[in-house]
């Protein structure tokens, strides 16, 4: 069985040190372990961002898409081949930038993938403009009297997008990033994981201390039940965004294939493709 | 008796006039006519005007016609709009519920029958189609017996009372005719044909046939006209073979979605018009700098922006090969009729494969929605080849990464898919080196930039075109998709030495093939559906005999009929 060292590759990332997606290539890498994946049964999409660059670091299948494309794609892959685990990754700009209506249908459409968002509310690869997760107020090259936009939640629009199961936590956090991620590639369907992924080198309000102070886990809210929508709805609005943990899951919704009629009975890259005679002469009937 | 006719029928947009060209076409087709068919419509649901023009032969016919011999009218906004391409012996059969009346200098002759008053009398006024179906095979000599074998295969799932009340209907109709023909004077006995076995079909189900033969089970697509059918056929036809479609929230997500299934191991591909393509762009060019397997159909409508919508137009040729930024290569294909789109769709899926890259099949309006006979397919014609793909396990030996980006001779390297032990690589839209590892460096860039420019440098189908005359000629015609069924039909009316090319592979444009045909022509002219003379630029740029090259261009959203070619080849010659 491979260990998280299997998915260690030669590459030396090129990002700033401290930055916070390290971390979350190693809590990637851990949960993969931990949950007996092989290296060549991961397949990792990644978008384009500092975020984006994830794909390379880490030994497994991966493909480095276009900025805000890391869903689409992805959701190809599992519909290729549900044998594959399928995690797509990439930064708030790329997710809810570029790639918001793909984010949106993705939760709704609930295709068994697994969506890691590396937020650092800043676009760090285009080296400090402003992105969809900056509060307001917040001071960029592109904001220099401050945003005068209010901030997407991300886990807001995931629950109000039809999610099927709702995580966030902190990159500092590998041990509790590592558990979520491991269950939300286990959740059978769409499983969103917001991550704060602090960017040292450009936004220096939203630091580990800032996070440190902020967050609120839930378990340390009475009584919480993820499986009701409307008060985890509610306590996500109580706490304007900052809970962490595993928020929701669904556990009745059924994932996208599961739905279709025999969709999974065989892999479509183990298919035979051509049409038996009997077959192509049915359908063509039609035409007559 | 005559060997061809072209009958066209119209009314109101969502008045059933579909339907009743498709009752009438699809009998005619059992019988063993030659069809081919234009639709006129707009973007409206319900309301405006709409026809259905088919032309029905004993021999072979690939274009529509010139003029029009029966007009079936459910308004008077049919007459008024198309009775001027009537011939001078033709016939309007019209409802006499709207007290119809010819405009001036119509010579055809106007014939009242209460289209609407006989399908009331036999239960529903919905059937006024039935009897007009009725009333022009009479018209035409046809034998009523087979339109009744039609009606009960159409409707005896409803039960057996609407077959019988529609087949009154259709018989009512007939009679109608029948009793009124001493005062009909034109001639519109068709010649009698033998029954043959054959397909009557709009290009976009060829081309969706076709993607389900190549072994497509997956599919994204997002809708647009006339591009729809497609992705429609697909939805109606994958759940046989335990297959879906997406339909995504947009074009990009289309494409990158068929992307990520190709790049796993599965055929899947999407169809889009000219907005879509624009939208798909980027995407292509990810395809093409990742050697990753792609078919994209694009079938044209008028551009620019919305443009024309329903009509016909072949602007896109431009956008197709040069749309992306940097330079990739790909290969961009256009069936020559229904019966090429077929095959061609199986081919472009076998291209995607072996070349890794992006293969564009290109359809016009005209060609994806007007339908047409053409021989039954064949099976064993269709041959699926996956290329260098890997599907099992590959020593591994170093631990390393697999050399997916490795320099070959012919460019094309081999491609693990996901899953495959000892295959993993990166794939990345970055430049990259031979593992797939982002590599900016100039002795890498031009090494990967050489590898994938050069597996289509020298690429040629075996048949870049159809061609059909001499090397040496008077005059050299080239045309694509529905243009050419116009083109033939003008150059078989001329007695000289005329060649023509209908091209099927555009891109890389296939000059070496070309080359004898254009030195050998006295002069060449491009005849094509947009403004500029797109193909007759791109032939331009590759070629270098530019006095003797014209072009003859049209852009008002309607087909080519024969006789403007005609009398175009008639100015130059
Ligand atoms: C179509 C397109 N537009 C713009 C860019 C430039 N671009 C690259 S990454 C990026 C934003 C990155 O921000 P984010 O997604 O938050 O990732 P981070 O770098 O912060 O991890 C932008 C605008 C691009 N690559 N492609
Ligand atoms: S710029 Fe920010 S996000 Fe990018 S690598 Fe550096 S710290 Fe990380
Ligand atoms: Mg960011």
């Amino acid at each position: 069985m491979a260990t998280f060292k299997d998915f260690r590759n030669h590459v030396k990332p090129n990002w700033c040190p401290g930055c916070g997606h390290f971390s979350i290539q190693a809590a990637i890498q851990r949960a993969a372990a931990n949950n007996g994946i092989e290296p060549e049964e991961l397949a990792l999409i990644s978008g384009i961002g500092c975020s984006g660059r994830v794909s390379g670091y880490i030994k497994s299948y991966g493909f480095h898409a276009t900025h805000g494309r890391s869903l689409p794609l992805a959701q190809g892959v599992k519909m290729a081949n549900d044998d594959l685990t399928v995690v797509a990754s990439g930064g708030d700009g790329d997710g809810f930038a570029i790639g918001m209506g793909h984010t949106v249908h993705a939760l709704k459409r609930n295709i068994d993938i697994t969506y890691i968002v590396m937020d650092n509310q800043i676009y760090g690869l285009t080296k400090g403009q402003t992105s969809p997760s900056s509060s307001t107020g917040f001071v960029t090259k592109s904001t220099p009297d401050g945003s005068i936009e209010a901030p997407i939640v991300p886990i807001k629009t995931a629950m109000a997008s039809g999610a099927t199961f709702v995580a966030q936590s902190v990159s500092s956090d590998i041990k509790g990033l590592t558990k979520i991620i491991e269950e939300a590639m286990n959740h059978k369907g769409f499983s969103f994981v917001a991550v704060f992924s602090p960017c040292v080198t450009y936004n220096k309000v939203n630091t580990y201390d800032w996070f440190k102070e902020h967050i609120v886990p839930i378990d340390t809210i009475e009584d919480y039940d993820e499986t009701d929508s409307n008060a985890v709805t509610r306590h996500i609005n109580e706490h304007e965004g900052m809970l962490t943990g595993i928020l929701y899951r669904d556990t009745e919704r059924k994932s996208y294939s599961e739905y279709i009629d025999g969709y999974l009975d065989e892999t479509l890259v183990e298919r035979e493709l051509k049409l038996e005679q009997d077959q192509f002469d049915d359908i063509m009937a039609a035409f007559k | 008796m005559i060997s061809q006719l072209s009958w066209k029928v119209g009314g109101q947009q969502g008045e059933g006039i579909d339907s009743t060209g498709e009752i009438f076409s699809t009998t005619l087709n059992r019988m063993g006519y030659h069809l081919y068919s234009y639709r006129h419509f707009s973007s409206r649901i319900k309301g405006g005007h709409t026809n259905n023009n088919i032309r029905i032969s004993s021999k072979e016919v690939r274009s529509i016609s010139d003029h029009i011999n029966i007009l079936v009218a459910f308004d008077q906004e049919t007459i008024d709009v198309n009775a001027h391409e009537l011939v001078s012996d033709g016939v309007i059969l019209a409802d006499a519920k709207f007290k119809p009346t010819k405009p001036e200098g119509i010579e055809a002759a106007l014939i009242q029958v209460p289209f609407t008053e006989i399908a009331q009398e036999h239960g529903s006024k919905l059937m006024k189609n039935m009897v007009a179906v009725g009333a022009s095979a009479r018209l035409m000599h046809l034998h009523s017996q087979d339109f009744e074998d039609m009606i009960y295969k159409m409707f005896i799932r409803k039960g057996q009372e609407i077959v019988d009340s529609n087949i009154q209907a259709l018989l009512a109709g007939y009679e109608y005719i029948q009793n009124k023909s001493e005062f009909i004077e034109g001639d519109f006995e068709l010649e009698k044909v033998e029954k043959r076995d054959q397909l009557y079909l709009i290009g976009n189900d060829a081309i969706a046939f076709g993607a389900l033969n190549a072994g497509v089970r997956f599919m994204a697509a997002y809708p647009i006209t006339p591009a729809s059918d497609i992705m429609e056929y697909m939805i109606q036809h994958l759940p046989s073979v335990k297959g879906t479609v997406i339909q995504t929230e947009d074009e990009i997500a289309a494409v990158t979605m068929a992307i990520g299934s190709n790049y796993a191991g599965a055929r899947s591909f999407t169809s889009s018009s000219g907005p879509g393509l624009s939208l798909m762009m980027e995407s292509i060019g990810l395809s093409g700098m990742t050697e990753t397997p792609l078919v994209i159909v694009d079938a044209m409508r008028g551009g620019p922006s919305t443009g024309l919508p329903t009509k016909q137009e072949q602007s896109d040729l431009m956008q197709m090969i040069y749309g992306t930024h940097g330079d990739i290569p790909k290969i961009i294909l256009s069936p020559t009729d229904v019966e090429d789109a077929f095959y061609l769709t199986t081919k472009a899926f076998n291209l995607a494969d072996k070349y890794q890259l992006p293969v564009i099949v290109l359809s016009d309006l005209q060609m994806s929605l007007g339908k047409q006979t053409t021989p039954v397919y064949d099976l064993s014609k269709v041959t699926i080849d996956r290329g260098k793909m890997i599907t099992d396990q590959i020593a591994d030996e170093n631990g390393d990464y697999y050399e997916r980006y490795e320099i070959t001779e012919d460019g094309i390297s081999s491609r693990p898919i996901p899953g495959v032990k000892g295959g993993i690589h990166h794939v990345t839209g970055v430049e990259h080196n031979s593992i797939g590892t982002p590599n900016e460096g100039s002795v890498n860039r031009k090494a990967q930039m050489d590898k994938r420019m050069l597996k289509v440098k020298d690429f040629s189908l075996d048949k870049p075109f159809k061609v059909n005359g001499e090397k040496e000629s008077e005059l050299l015609i080239i045309s694509f998709l529905s243009v050419n069924g116009a083109v033939d039909e003008a150059v078989e009316r001329i007695d000289n030495n005329i060649t023509v090319i209908h091209m099927r592979q555009l891109f890389p444009v296939p000059i070496e093939a070309l080359r004898p045909y254009l030195d050998g022509a006295k002069k060449i002219s491009v005849i094509e559906q947009n403004y500029t003379g797109q193909l007759f630029n791109i032939i331009k740029m590759n070629y270098g005999g530019h006095d003797k090259m014209d072009t003859f261009v049209k852009y008002d959203g309607t087909p080519f009929k024969p006789v403007e070619i005609e009398d175009y080849i008639n100015d130059i010659l």
